[in-house]
């Protein structure tokens, strides 16, 4: 136990969170979390199940939007922008943060069909457009080789390992500020992790990532900045290496120690 | 010691699930199979040409028909059901004979079997056939090739006399339009002396001529062509004199061979599919009754089919998932559970009534009160065929949608799609085969659909078809015929129901083979919509 903070301040964070509570109808799930996640870092949300990772995550993109009776108070500014203003375009915002779920999520399309999804949906119609975000997000997310004379094939003769780094192609297809990823290798082998995470690494020198992951080898081998999160409230926040080397706090070195979630 | 173990083994790994729906689904096969082979089996033989038998009877009569069946006699014996036809000369067509008066019986190869456009069937003997003016001919008396020949100028003559009555047809639409428009024009109070009122009643005079004219050419036509006539007699020896004109078909089927038997029965399937009815339906063709129920389904389709599905999309994707909306689909489910009769009145009085009477007034006030749009009709059975069948393909897109993974929706969200696009990109093509599943049922359910048709539309015979050569070419305000309503009517509401039998049978397997053509083809889309939306490649 030093005397470092347990909650560091970042510099000119492309994310700002302001005390921001949310509310599952009457409960609240967050109370007040307060950090800025700096841009084209890597930042990894860790703690224990139910703490609110996914919770916090998914309010960076407002998909919590989809939930019924849920509230949100507090501030989270992007570049500055308000994103729980009312008057936000959600569409805009969901373009430039985009979001890996834990179970990949293939539409029933062709590989091709899938990694061009979002520009489609933006109105892009050109097909040497399509044809070359297809390939430059596929060569991004580590996928081209092994996908490229299988274009046209369906997005479901892929291997889990397969599918899920095509939904990070699909997701920096937009080319998005940030990209949310939530527990993206909890269903998949070892190998498969290992390329995700070295994916990761590449990933980081052009967009700015956020995980969530349950592996604490995998969030000090990932990311540059950690936060622990445990019942809602954000308990530490800092330098990765420094804090699961040196915790500021009990709880976090309780649980980076597995005595405990 | 064996024995209960071996039993408890049964009970234990489940066996008796197995039997019980297996047994199930054998039982359910067994109904299903027996029905289609009942009705296939009286259905497809009954344009086959039958041996007519001529027995003679113990006391030297004779009688000529065709056997129906033999049947055992309580206190022993049997006795045979002869279709002996000539029901202008016996008044029946059946007659029942007694095993033991049966003398002898033969097959005579010149036993000729006629079908008339009245009095249904005609059996006995060829004795001559006129000339061509109703003169005793030209002595030879006429075998067989000359009643064929005059047979074939006969029908030469009705294509005549159907040109010029399908002339009046049309001359009579004329007519009624004419008229229609003249009722408007007073109706608004044009004066007499206006030139469109004078340019209508030329007009209309000119038509009047032109009817006189047609009529009398075409009674004329219809006196001559009856002129010709042949000679027959029963088995009894009596003579009847029928004009060829009148005989539809001509065949002596102890004569003949196995193929002339296959063409004739073709010749009668060909009738059936694209012929027009006879004899208050139980003879002739069902075409009407065919284009009737296509087009009903058709148009049913068309109402029930997006509102449905587009019930169930907000059911499913846009309402919050509330008290409301579970008792809508509480409701909705019930709905589908309400018979069908009751759907009916509601039609009647909703659609016929309501919105047809209320239609009337506004758009035809100078025809009342003759009915226009407020009377049954094609489009009136329709909508509440829809009406009926809606709660079907609600359900089945509302499951259809509800089993696609919450992953799908939150991955497209995610991308920046609206949720309009998610619905139209990925929801409803993925949902698809769900989808077309609901509408087969409906469409199913509403091809044999009978009783709230019965009051919203559906006639014994109508005049004209509810889409024809005359603009504005659908009619949806026209009346129709519908197969299934022709079983009910032919088979129990005929004066004579023994002959319709047949008829039944054949109907009702058109109408069986109809469903199943149109379910068949709507599987095969959704097999097709399956393989490209559920494996992946769209
Ligand atoms: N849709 C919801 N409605 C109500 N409560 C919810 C909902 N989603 C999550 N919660 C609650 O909010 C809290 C945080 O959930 P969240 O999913 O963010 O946890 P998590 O940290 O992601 O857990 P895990 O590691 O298991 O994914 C939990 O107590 C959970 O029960
Ligand atoms: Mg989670």
């Amino acid at each position: 136990m030093t005397d470092v903070p347990a909650i560091a301040q970042v510099a000119a964070p492309l994310v700002d969170i302001r005390d921001l509570r949310l509310y599952y109808g009457t409960v609240e799930a967050l109370h007040g979390i307060t950090m800025g996640i700096a841009a084209r870092q890597v930042t990894a949300l860790i703690g224990p199940s139910g703490c609110g990772k996914s919770t916090l995550l998914r309010c960076l993109n407002r998909m919590n939007d989809l939930i019924d009776g849920v509230r949100v108070t507090g501030s989270l500014r992007l570049d500055g922008q308000e994103v729980n203003s009312p008057t936000l375009d959600v569409i805009e915002l969901r373009r430039k943060v985009g979001m890996v779920f834990q179970k990949s999520n293939p539409f029933p399309k062709s590989v091709f069909e899938n990694v061009v999804y979002g520009l489609r949906i933006a109105g892009v119609t050109r097909r040497d457009v399509l044809e070359d975000a297809a390939e430059r997000s596929l060569v991004g997310a580590g996928l081209w080789d092994e996908v490229k004379d299988r274009l046209q094939a369906s997005a479901f003769s892929l291997s889990g390992g397969q599918m899920q780094r095509l939904c990070i192609a699909r997701a920096i297809a937009v080319n998005p500020e940030v990209i949310l990823m939530d527990e993206p290798c909890s269903a998949l082998d070892p190998r498969s992790t290992a390329r995700i995470e070295d994916l990761i690494g590449e990933l980081r020198a052009t967009f700015t990532i956020v995980i969530v992951t349950h592996n604490m080898q995998q969030a000090a081998r990932v990311s540059d900045m950690t936060a622990f999160l445990f019942e809602g409230h954000l308990i530490e926040y800092g330098d990765t290496k420094r804090l699961f080397t040196n915790p500021a706090c009990r709880q976090t070195e309780d649980y980076i120690t597995g005595r405990f979630g | 010691m064996k024995t209960p173990s071996s039993i408890r083994q049964f009970w234990r790994r489940g066996e008796p699930g197995v039997w019980a729906s297996g047994a199930a689904l054998a039982a359910m096969l067994l109904g299903i199979a027996g029905m289609l082979a009942v009705v296939a089996a009286n259905g497809v033989v009954v344009f086959w040409p039958h041996r007519l038998c001529e027995f003679t009877l113990h006391d030297g009569s004779r009688v000529l028909g065709e056997v129906q069946q033999w049947q055992d006699v309580r206190g022993g014996g049997r006795r045979v059901q002869l279709k002996v036809g000539n029901r202008d000369l016996y008044g029946l067509d059946f007659r029942w004979i007694e095993g033991a008066d049966v003398a002898g019986t033969r097959f005579p190869c010149d036993a000729v079997a006629l079908e008339r456009q009245e009095y249904g069937n005609f059996y006995g003997y060829l004795a001559g056939v006129s000339a061509a003016d109703g003169g005793p001919g030209d002595g030879t008396g006429g075998g067989w090739a000359a009643l064929e020949a005059a047979w074939r100028q006969a029908r030469q003559q009705r294509e005549a006399l159907e040109r010029l009555q399908r002339g009046i047809n049309r001359n009579n639409l004329r007519m009624e339009r004419t008229r229609l428009r003249l009722l408007r024009l007073r109706h608004r109070g044009v004066a007499e002396d206006d030139p469109r009122v004078a340019g209508l009643l030329d007009r209309q005079a000119a038509l009047q001529r032109e009817f006189s004219q047609l009529v009398a050419q075409s009674n004329a036509a219809a006196v001559e062509c009856r002129r010709r006539t042949a000679r027959f007699v029963d088995s009894h020896g009596s003579e009847e004199v029928l004009p060829v004109f009148g005989i539809v078909r001509a065949y002596r089927p102890n004569a003949m061979g196995r193929l002339a038997k296959a063409r004739f029965y073709l010749g009668k399937v060909g009738e059936l599919l694209f012929g027009q009815p006879r004899e208050a339906n139980t003879e002739g063709g069902l075409f009407p009754a065919i284009v009737g129920t296509v087009m009903m389904v058709f148009l049913m389709s068309v109402f029930s089919f997006p509102l449905g599905v587009l019930t169930a999309v907000y059911l499913r994707e846009y309402a919050r998932d509330g008290l409301v909306v579970r008792l809508v689909r509480i409701a909705v489910n019930n709905l589908a559970g309400v018979p069908s009769i009751v759907y009916g009145i509601f039609g009647l009085g909703f659609f016929v009534y309501g919105i047809g009477g209320r239609l009337d007034r506004w758009l035809f006030p100078e025809r009342l009160p003759t009915p226009t749009l407020g009377t049954g009709g094609i489009l009136w059975a329709s909508l509440t065929l829809a009406l009926l069948t809606v709660p079907v393909v609600i359900v089945a897109s509302e499951e259809a949608l509800g089993a696609i993974p919450r992953g799908i929706r939150e991955g497209s969200l995610a991308l920046g799609s609206t949720r309009l696009q998610t619905l139209t990109r990925l929801l409803l093509p993925m949902a698809s085969p769900g989808i077309m599943t609901g509408f087969i049922l409906a469409m199913a359910r509403a091809a044999g659909e009978v009783a709230p048709l019965m009051i919203t539309g559906v006639v014994k015979l109508a005049p004209s078809l509810p889409v024809d050569g005359t603009p504005p070419f659908v009619h949806v305000e026209r009346k129709f015929m519908h197969l299934g309503f022709h079983i009910y009517d032919i088979g129990f509401q005929s004066p004579n129901v023994e002959a319709a039998k047949p008829m039944v049978f054949t109907t009702a397997l058109l109408l069986v083979s109809l469903v199943l053509a149109m379910s068949g083809s709507a599987i095969w889309l959704r097999q097709r919509m399956k393989r490209r939306y559920a494996m992946g490649s769209f």
